[in-house]
């Protein structure tokens, strides 16, 4: 071990690490919100509650059907993106033809709902999830303890994202997507299902928020409340970014992360609120985003 | 967002106040200075001030189109600078509260300026965010108290003559203020700049070809927006002797703009209504807990589903006329 700035390494390295994690969260997320408003064109505000409730799903499969972390990776996104698909036929759909903002009211209502019905079973403190048996430990980096679990999150995230990123942009069915956020009249013409496609664009999306969900849960406890104040967080991400381009979602995804980490080292009272006031620098600087085309 | 599709009712509007409107606002005179013999002063207070609140945010979401989802940050700052003024500065009821009123306007003027580079969507996601940020440095900074919030702030004498202590007193007062303030945003709307505002909510591109400075007007709608519900904020501090982070945490952001959706975007009574529909129904439904919160989310998803034009919204279109 040694000191950087008159730090320990310690303490700076496992900040940015932690920051990291928060930047995956963070790319998980506003990947999934950039994906579905591309193709909804309304802003998933029930996007935390379904990040909470995969952390759920996955405590609960252990609880009372035994399924363990790597089982719940996968069953948890498909279950509570299932629930995506569900919201999506009942009630998003005939949004269709209205201002985006009844969009952003009516998911707000759902995410209300959800949280207020897991915090009326579950109550308001967090349930432990335990770190699997095989990613518990970690190793000496020398310059500072990198635990197994932790360099799990960061290297699945950025594979998951990366995954996401290649299916949109560089296959078949991608470019059938893209197409139908430009111009889904045409692309009905031509013999595609657009609805059907919104309605799996938006239960892929959210199985994305539960995904992160489940990966959050060893790390963070699982509460009702830890994804409604992570979603704001997530927005001024979105703003940062732009959501024009995936590509740009997860690079300012993990850059915010990064610099949330940096502030908690080296200013913690501002690392709560450092990324808002990236936000407003962005905006007065370029206010179309980072990556963003103007909107 | 070329042309707004919102589901507000287009009044066709004279140079005359309609007769509905005169009417509808002489009862509502009439019921809140009756009420306070019937009902639970302290009840109406709240209720009141959040009707204010609600018309308030109503100005931009019903007649300029602009969704804030922030609006807490001018409600809740307002109600801390109020309480702060009058508990620590000492100084008198109106002073106090035209400090926590300005403190919402500069807040305004300064959000505002940044979400306003951004349409649609985006504007609600900054106006969150920014609020969000502000509920941090509540959070942390020492005067506003932390978790335990300005208590015990004193109610005083307004202008020296009026002991704001005695109830009756004191809902006089409040009453007085939220008519001010209502028939301040009618006059706001039925001006030239409120016409511009809606022209704004129904095609912006169309009135910057015609050689308006949109931005401005905006920022303006929203300014004002921001200090009406300081206002709001800043009495609501008095009622209750005081300010807390319920004000400005993002729930709070988000009952208002329930309540204006439940009285009706963008109508002129809409807001006052729901403000009492949503208070009434938290106070029915204090003992259930945790269980308003889910029906403050089925009341949204109704609304939003099947019941978008709120109750006034509603009755206007049955009746036929402007409310």
């Amino acid at each position: 071990m040694f000191e950087i700035f008159g730090l320990p390494s310690q303490a700076l390295f496992g900040q940015l690490l932690l920051g990291l994690i928060n930047g995956s969260f963070y790319a998980l997320l506003s990947l999934g919100l950039a994906v579905i408003f591309g193709m909804l064109n309304i802003i998933n505000f029930s996007h935390g509650a379904q990040y909470m409730m995969g952390a759920f799903t996955a405590y609960l499969l252990l609880q009372y059907v035994g399924l363990g972390y790597w089982a719940s990776l996968v069953v948890a996104p498909i279950v509570v993106g299932a629930t995506g698909i569900i919201i999506e036929r009942a009630f998003l759909q005939h949004l269709r033809k209205l201002d985006p903002l009844y969009g952003l009211l009516l998911t707000f209502g759902l995410a209300l709902i959800i949280e207020g019905l897991f915090r009326n079973t579950y109550g308001s403190s967090g349930l432990p999830y335990q770190v699997p048996a095989t990613l518990q430990g970690g190793r000496n980096l020398g310059f500072m303890f990198l635990p197994n679990y932790r360099a799990w999150v960061i290297v699945f995230s950025l594979v998951v994202c990366l995954a996401t990123w290649y299916a949109i942009e560089r296959t078949r069915l991608g470019s059938y997507l893209r197409a139908a956020t430009e111009n889904p009249v045409l692309v009905r013409a031509f013999g595609i299902n657009v609805p059907r496609m919104i309605t799996l664009t938006y239960g892929f999306g959210v199985g994305l928020a539960a995904l992160a969900g489940v990966m959050a849960a060893p790390i963070y406890n699982v509460s009702p409340q830890m994804g409604s104040d992570l979603i704001i967080v997530v927005f001024a991400v979105v703003v940062i970014g732009g959501m024009g381009s995936i590509m740009g979602a997860i690079v300012t995804g993990f850059a915010l992360g990064l610099v949330e980490g940096l502030t908690k080292v080296f200013f913690p009272e501002a690392s709560n609120t450092v990324i808002f006031v990236i936000m407003a620098i962005v905006l007065l600087v370029r206010p179309a985003g980072l990556f963003g085309r103007a909107v | 967002m070329t042309e707004s599709t919102l589901d507000t009712p287009v009044l066709t509007q004279g140079r005359e106040t309609p007769r509905s409107l005169v009417v509808a606002f002489a009862l509502t005179v009439v019921l809140l200075v009756a009420a306070p013999f019937v009902v639970y002063p302290v009840f109406l207070m709240k209720a009141l001030c959040f009707a204010l609140f609600a018309c308030a945010f109503n100005l931009l979401i019903g007649y300029v189109g602009l969704v804030s989802f922030g609006h807490a940050l001018y409600f809740g700052w307002a109600s801390y600078l109020a309480a702060h003024a009058a508990k620590v500065w000492g100084l008198p009821p109106e002073l106090a509260i035209i400090t926590g009123t300005a403190t919402a306007a500069v807040l305004g003027a300064v959000a505002g300026g940044l979400a306003i580079r951004r349409q649609g969507i985006y504007f609600a996601m900054i106006t969150l965010a920014l609020a969000q940020m502000m509920y941090f440095f509540a959070l942390q900074a020492k005067f506003t108290g932390g978790e335990d919030g300005i208590q015990g702030v004193p109610r005083g004498w307004l202008f020296g003559v009026f002991d704001l202590s005695r109830e009756m007193t004191m809902y006089l007062f409040v009453l007085i203020v939220t008519l001010a303030g209502f028939l301040f945003i009618y006059r706001i709307i039925n001006s030239p700049f409120g016409e511009i505002l809606k022209a704004i909510r129904e095609n912006e591109h169309r009135v910057i070809s015609l050689g308006y400075k949109t931005e401005r007007y905006k920022l303006v709608a929203f300014v004002l927006s921001a200090t009406l519900a300081g206002l709001a904020g800043s009495v609501k501090a008095l009622v209750f002797q005081l300010a807390s982070l319920t004000d400005v945490h993002w729930s709070m952001s988000g009952e208002v703009v329930l309540m204006t959706l439940v009285g009706g975007l963008g109508t002129i009574f809409g807001p006052l209504i729901g403000a009492f529909a949503i208070v009434a129904m938290e106070n029915y439904l204090a003992p259930f807990g945790q269980w308003v919160l889910v029906i403050q989310g089925v009341i949204f998803v109704v609304c939003v589903l099947v019941f978008r034009r709120g109750i006034i919204g509603e009755i206007a279109n049955l009746l036929r006329v402007p409310l």
